[in-house]
């Protein structure tokens, strides 16, 4: 490294500079250690301690035994574990592609129609999902969903009586209802947040695009989409590790039932170390969804920032 | 950049390596600390003896383990919405004010979680609702009970169920050492909703299985739901409650007891109890529970049928309360009728199971406190007018008067004949921590959704208590 420095630089000098910049670095490094410290001891040493206990046969409390990869092997041989996982990746279609794409049009609608008060109402609105505790939205969309529940009674007024159902509790469905209230809660994120993006995007673009005649669906796949290619790489991050690493949505509207038909990783992960008291195995279920989701992610994020630059 | 990241993975790395060197000693370091317990629990028995010698200067009344006349504190985790030991200690306290409590309350599913912290914690409770205990017992975490067992003479009292809290030293439940000790004594079977019986024309319980399907029919001919169940993950299948039930009615009792208390080579998968499991997938077909049973959760399952929906429901007598309130007069309570005349009913009956740590301060207190429960005329009476249950005791014990015409009369002399049938069952949902929430319910759910049949419910559940037992 050195021997590519400038030659004139001058012994005092290079001193100097040297001093300066560790001076800098540490203050750097004290200006991060409270984050640090924390980001250690919560993240990075959980996660470590995860991987570490992947291998073990552990309850909790007593002596640990090694068991090598055994764990890892278990996952595969259990249907019942496996199936969480083909689970999880139906629900990125509920959980992460509907509410980006119905955000992205809900948001061009709001950004083009209404931009005064009806675009603020119906920002409002469309977030309040955010705010309600999700507790006690999964009790309300748990009665909503119940046979003799708001939903059922509006398809019976309706002459549609033949398709009413306990949607919670009915294995072609239960997924699907659970991904319902996903979209509810994501929908109003994705939203509020594509249509920031859409507020920056300069207004000239559009209007040079109407005076050549564009259309709004025009507009939207030429300018709207391609711009905010960000902010839909942002989305899609947040709503894919949602959906990838779900539990309490799924934990308050239906525990995994029926017969583990909405059973995910983080249900299964919550189930075998705490009540099961099979940490082991629980936190081989924890790092492969851990490597999933990374891996998921990864494509996601680059392609999204391709061409930012 | 790069160097950064580089140093920050180096320090992830090595606080990983260190973590990792002390996490192993720090984990192990309770059970080190534990080991010995099992052996100092006889060591701690002769402070009951020592008790004992300085009772005579103390009440009268002491003459085993008591809480003495200084000031104690019982450190106490009770289950959130029973009132029965708030109720108990309160009346304790009143008759031994020297004695005070600290009662920290969680759920039931929390408190599952949070056991084994707490009894291996820095303050381990004087007294726990215990949800498991075999594991806990296994680790030197629990109070070996026996000393107080014989100090109070509890090994003589006629209650069968006393079993279920005997923790063998190969792990298995059903005999060996006492770790835990119950409150009362639950009571299942099957109630009914009087009006709507009589509609069917049912005028006395039914003698036998076959009795019972005749009045389920005639039930579900009327138009009237047969029988309201839960069956919602949410707070675990109930259609394990009728299942029981009926493996019990139809083949014996103890090979379905040898499972749940983890005997050497136990299956659920004998042959009775393929035909209780076909028994109940026809009940289902015949569309005898709710057709929304997979989505209908506990408290929702009680309160329609306390509203009047279903004409029978199978469930504990810990509800005798609800329902003797709710449905005052208009609920009764039978046993479930044997397959063959003339047999013995079976029944889950289960003690309301408090254990005391291995290294709890005020043991001798906490052990004293559970036999007042047992045998003060006082205690007795609010165990069975709040907690809805048998008290158990001694035999000569007066059974505490109840409300003529009160489904809590009905369970109580139910209990008397299971008792002296000898045919009391733990709960199968019991048999591991998590064989209800990974076996049971997910099984029985896929039955409902006409996924799976009787042969394949019992063999997975039979794969997923292998696998279970494999993890421990």
């Amino acid at each position: 490294m050195s021997e590519n420095r400038p030659a004139a630089l001058s012994i005092s000098q290079r001193t100097y500079l040297s001093k300066r910049v560790r001076w800098e670095t540490i203050g750097g490094w004290l200006f991060v250690l409270p984050a640090l410290l924390m980001y250690t001891v919560f993240v990075i040493l959980p996660l470590i301690l995860t991987i570490l206990y992947s291998f073990y046969r552990w309850n909790g409390i007593g002596p640990m035994t090694w068991v090598g990869l055994k764990n890892y092997a278990t996952v595969f041989e259990v249907p019942d574990l496996l199936g969480t996982i083909f689970n999880a990746f139906w629900l990125v279609v509920w959980f992460s592609f509907i509410p980006v794409g119905l955000g992205l049009v809900v948001a061009s609608v709001i950004h083009r129609v209404a931009t005064g008060r009806l675009g603020a109402i119906a920002r409002t609105v469309l977030f309040l999902p955010q705010v309600i505790p999700l507790v006690a939205a999964g009790i309300i969309w748990g009665w909503l969903l119940a046979l003799p529940g708001l939903i059922n009674q509006i398809l019976n007024a309706v002459g549609l009586g033949a398709f009413t159902r306990a949607w919670l509790g009915d294995f072609d469905f239960a997924l699907p209802a659970v991904g319902l209230i996903g979209i509810w809660v994501l929908l109003g994120f994705c939203t509020v947040l594509l249509l920031t993006g859409m507020t920056k995007v300069d207004p000239a673009l559009y209007e040079s695009a109407r005076i050549d005649g564009a259309g709004w669906l025009q507009e939207f796949l030429a300018i709207t989409v391609p711009l905010l290619r960000y902010e839909i790489g942002v989305c899609l991050t947040v709503t894919v590790i949602a959906a990838l690493a779900a539990f309490d949505i799924v934990y308050v509207s239906t525990a995994g039932g029926p017969g583990n038909s909405t059973s995910v990783p983080g249900i299964q992960i919550y189930v075998l170390a705490f009540t099961q008291r099979a940490v082991g195995l629980a936190s081989a279920l924890a790092v492969m969804l851990m490597v999933l989701v990374v891996l998921v992610i990864i494509p996601i994020q680059w392609l999204s920032r391709e061409g930012i630059s | 950049m790069n160097k950064i990241t580089v140093r920050l993975l180096a320090l992830a790395v090595i606080s990983g390596i260190l973590l990792g060197a002390c996490s192993p000693a720090t984990t192990a370091a309770p059970s080190e600390t534990q080991a010995p317990a099992p052996t100092q629990a006889p060591a701690t028995q002769p402070p009951a003896t020592a008790a004992a010698t300085v009772a005579p200067t103390q009440a009268a009344t002491a003459s085993g383990p008591n809480c003495g006349t200084a000031p104690v504190t019982l450190n106490a985790y009770f289950e959130t919405g029973f009132d029965l030991p708030f109720k108990l200690s309160d009346e304790f306290t009143k008759e031994y004010p020297n004695v005070t409590w600290d009662i920290k309350q969680d759920q039931f599913a929390n408190l599952i979680n949070e056991t084994p912290r707490l009894l291996s914690g820095d303050n381990p409770p004087d007294l726990i609702r215990l949800p498991t205990m075999v594991s806990f017992a296994k680790q030197g975490l629990l109070k070996n009970l026996d000393g107080y067992a014989t100090a109070f003479g509890w090994d003589k009292w006629p209650m069968a169920q006393i079993n279920q809290n005997r923790v063998a030293s190969d792990g298995t439940r059903g005999s060996g050492s006492l770790y835990a000790w119950g409150l009362n004594y639950s009571l299942t079977g099957v109630f009914y909703n009087k009006k709507l019986a009589a509609q069917i024309g049912m005028t006395q319980p039914p003698a036998t299985l076959a009795d019972f399907d005749a009045l389920l029919a005639k039930a579900k001919a009327a138009g009237l739901l047969p029988i309201m169940q839960w069956g919602s993950a949410k707070s675990g299948m109930g259609l394990a409650f009728p299942l029981q039930a009926l493996m019990a009615s139809i083949g014996p009792t103890q090979p379905i007891n040898d499972w749940i208390f983890q005997k050497k080579g136990a299956t659920i998968d004998t042959p009775s109890n393929l035909t209780a499991a076909q028994h109940l997938q026809q009940w289902i077909q015949a569309g005898y529970f709710p057709p929304d049973i997979n989505a209908i959760e506990y408290t929702d399952s009680n309160a329609r049928f306390v509203k009047g929906e279903g004409v029978f429901t199978f469930n504990g007598d810990w509800e005798n309360a609800d329902y003797d309130k709710n449905m005052a007069g208009n609920v009764g309570f039978f046993l479930m009728p044997p397959a063959t005349a003339g047999g013995d009913p079976a029944a889950m009956s289960a003690p309301l199971t408090y254990g005391i740590a291995a290294n709890a301060k005020n043991a001798d207190c906490a052990a004293f406190f559970l036999n007042w429960v047992a045998t003060n005329p006082t205690a007795r009476q609010i165990d069975v007018t709040v907690g809805g249950s048998n008290p158990g005791g001694p035999s000569d014990a007066t059974m505490p008067t109840v409300t003529a015409g009160s489904v809590t009369n009905d369970t109580l002399a139910a209990g008397a004949v299971v008792n002296k049938a000898g045919t009391a069952m733990d709960f199968i949902a019991n048999s591991t921590s998590s064989i209800f929430a990974q076996g049971w319910t997910p099984a029985l759910q896929k039955m409902v959704g006409g996924k799976e049949d009787a042969a394949s419910l019992l063999k997975d559940v039979q794969a997923e208590y292998l696998l279970e037992l494999s993890q421990q």
